[in-house]
């Protein structure tokens, strides 16, 4: 052993998908099963109505439905991770109040379909990030909200930063600011909303974004 | 043990220049810097270790930086000193002060010091799969981390 270079231990990190039930968990909910009798028959009868001559009326008028049913009931799950998390919290709160929009703070990814990322993502927070992401059930939103989340902000040159959240989720909507004051959040949920309402029927998500310095 | 007792008695014991001052800066070369340590805490009665960290001064090599307390006497003490260039051992103080373990785990971590009789060198803030120590000034910030960077 040499005197300058002592054995450092190296733990190997706990990497939850390295656990056997979770990961049959995961395939088990991101793949549809093949005996899925009722999902085929849903899709197969819905495009038929789209086919039939006038039936696009029919689907055109359920999907706007339940794009207003998504739009009205978005639950954002309680994610703050900095600073930014404040005016969150102040956005949740009875002066701007976001539950006449519909959005209850939800302290659960499995029942929410917004995740506000509000705050310095950084490289050992991603993977966890991810996690609750994919936690949430289909269809769900994200909202990157601040400098940090959508770019790396002031600590962009930073050697821990992830320099956009979305380089590891896909992302709706970007609120500028540093932080963005409760207003400014409030538009982007606004827009959020007007999104969604053009959603389409399928719930499947662009990649995300593949950026090169 | 008081201030000017104190520096007096650094100052016998170690042969250097104490300054006076709030807190007096003992420097002293890295083979006496456990025992530095050892007499800080047990004659001069600096039972509080406040810091450890280190400072980069690139070509003229790294510089770890302690501070202790005495809050019964109301004496501070920062401890330096300067390893050659290219050296990045150093001795240990945990051996004196329980409280440098972390501290020096850090420091590991940020740049990259290997603290001898350390019980549990091992990284603290970063993951154990990171490569380099990010507080060098050698180290490239925009070093690309996959898959998030």
């Amino acid at each position: 052993m040499a005197l300058n270079d002592p054995p450092v231990p190296v733990i190997p990190a706990p990497i939850w998908r390295n656990f056997k039930e979770l990961q049959e968990w995961e395939a088990l909910h991101k793949t549809r099963p093949e005996g899925d009798k009722h999902s085929a028959l849903f899709e197969s009868v819905t495009e038929g109505i789209h086919n039939f001559p006038g039936g696009f009326v029919v689907t055109t008028a359920a999907d706007a439905f339940l794009n207003w049913a998504r739009k009205s009931s978005v639950w954002p799950v309680t994610f703050g991770l900095a600073c930014c998390a404040i005016e969150m919290m102040a956005t949740f709160c009875s002066r701007f109040d976001v539950e006449r929009l519909g959005m209850v703070p939800w302290a659960s990814p499995r029942h929410s379909d917004l995740m506000i990322v509000s705050g310095t993502v950084t490289i050992k927070m991603a993977p966890m990030l991810l996690r609750i992401y994919d936690q949430m059930p289909d269809p769900k939103w994200a909202v990157s909200m601040g400098s940090c989340a959508n770019s790396g902000g002031p600590f962009r040159h930073g050697y821990h930063v992830v320099k956009g959240v979305d380089r590891v989720i896909p992302v709706d909507v970007y609120v500028p600011g540093c932080p963005p004051p409760p207003e400014s959040l409030l538009n982007g949920l606004l827009l959020l909303q007007e999104q969604i309402s053009h959603f389409k029927k399928t719930g499947r998500r662009a990649p995300p974004n593949v950026k090169v310095d | 043990m008081n201030a000017e007792q104190a520096r007096a008695s650094l100052a016998s014991t170690f042969g250097v220049e104490v300054a006076a001052g709030v807190p007096m800066v003992v420097t002293v070369a890295p083979d006496r810097w456990e025992e530095l340590a050892r007499y800080a805490k047990e004659t001069v009665g600096c039972r509080f270790f406040n810091f450890l960290t280190a400072v980069d001064w690139k070509e003229q090599g790294l510089e770890v930086v302690a501070r202790v307390d005495n809050l019964d006497d109301n004496v501070g003490l920062m401890l330096k000193t300067r390893l050659a260039p290219g050296v990045t051992n150093c001795a240990s103080l945990t051996p004196v002060y329980r409280g440098a373990d972390w501290m020096e785990r850090e420091c590991f971590d940020m740049f990259g010091i290997r603290f001898d009789n350390h019980p549990d060198l091992r990284r603290i803030l970063l993951e154990d799969t990171w490569e380099g120590h990010p507080l060098l000034k050698s180290y490239a910030v925009d070093t690309p981390h996959p898959p998030y960077r």
